[in-house]
């Protein structure tokens, strides 16, 4: 079975893109039936997940490349449709077990990003890609019982 | 070329000085609204009132701009009242656990009053 990603796009390290993908997640997430919230999350993730790899990854570096790709998922038992997407860098790789979010009983600005995504989505996976750089793979379930989980595609 | 700059309306009254942003404030758009509220902070008003009410996304750079305005208000004397958040908005703070450390409220006129 081909499990090539049914949207595969690039995009260069620059904040001022952020809005766009959130928005092409979202609009992905709400045609595949996931429900106002789920879509939000989803496209929050991302957001975050994107903001660590410029401000972390590449060091703010503006013209860097990045890959996102996205694989809708079938309703299942308990659980609604739902999406996986792969978040890819050439930044230089870390520890994955490094990757915590912070205490969160101090407020201080900053090192929100990792609680945030663990927080809001159902799997969170990081890993180094070959020969360099960092994935992020992470899952999201519409529940079943959330009346706003649509007929799926 | 793009435009990073966050529109903040800003609107001086006797007692508060109330800041409105507009629009997403993410990676991008959060140096600019950080330079609008050290701008209205360094004006040492009796209070500052942010409303969110055109805030229609914020991402944790947004809230990390709002945890250093609530650490200087601190430091300087300021009181800091957040209102008008929209679900989304509000959704962000409480995952982050944040709304416990800030004074939220649902209007502008409760921010000024309150």
């Amino acid at each position: 079975m081909d499990d090539s990603a049914h949207i595969r796009v690039q995009l260069r390290s620059d904040p001022c893109y952020l809005a766009g993908v959130r928005q092409l997640v979202a609009g992905v997430c709400q045609r595949i039936g996931m429900g106002d919230t789920a879509c939000s999350q989803v496209a929050l993730a991302v957001d975050e997940a994107l903001a660590n790899v410029i401000r972390h990854g590449y060091g703010r570096a503006a013209d860097r490349p990045i890959w996102l790709s996205l694989w809708p998922l079938e309703k299942g038992d308990g659980h609604g449709p739902g999406i996986r997407l792969e978040i890819e860098d050439e930044a230089k790789q870390i520890d994955v077990s490094e990757l915590k979010g912070r205490a969160l009983d101090d407020p201080k600005p900053g090192g929100l990003g990792v609680h945030i995504i663990r927080e809001v989505m159902d799997e969170v996976v990081y890993d180094k890609r070959s020969p360099c750089g960092m994935r992020l793979t992470m899952v999201k379930y519409a529940p079943c019982d959330d009346p706003e989980c649509g007929p799926g595609h | 070329m793009q435009d990073n700059s966050l529109p903040v309306d800003i609107d001086r009254r006797p007692g508060a000085t109330i800041l409105s942003p507009r629009g997403d404030v993410d990676m991008s758009r959060a140096p600019s609204f950080r330079e609008r509220v050290r701008e209205a902070q360094a004006g040492r008003p009796a209070r500052l009132v942010i409303d969110m009410g055109a805030v229609e996304y914020m991402d944790s750079s947004g809230l990390a701009t709002l945890v250093e305005a609530m650490r200087n208000a601190r430091t300087e004397g300021v009181e800091l009242v957040l209102c008008a958040l929209n679900p989304r908005v509000k959704a962000i703070f409480e995952i982050a656990r944040l709304h416990q450390f800030f004074r939220i409220v649902p209007t502008v006129a409760d921010a000024v009053e309150a």
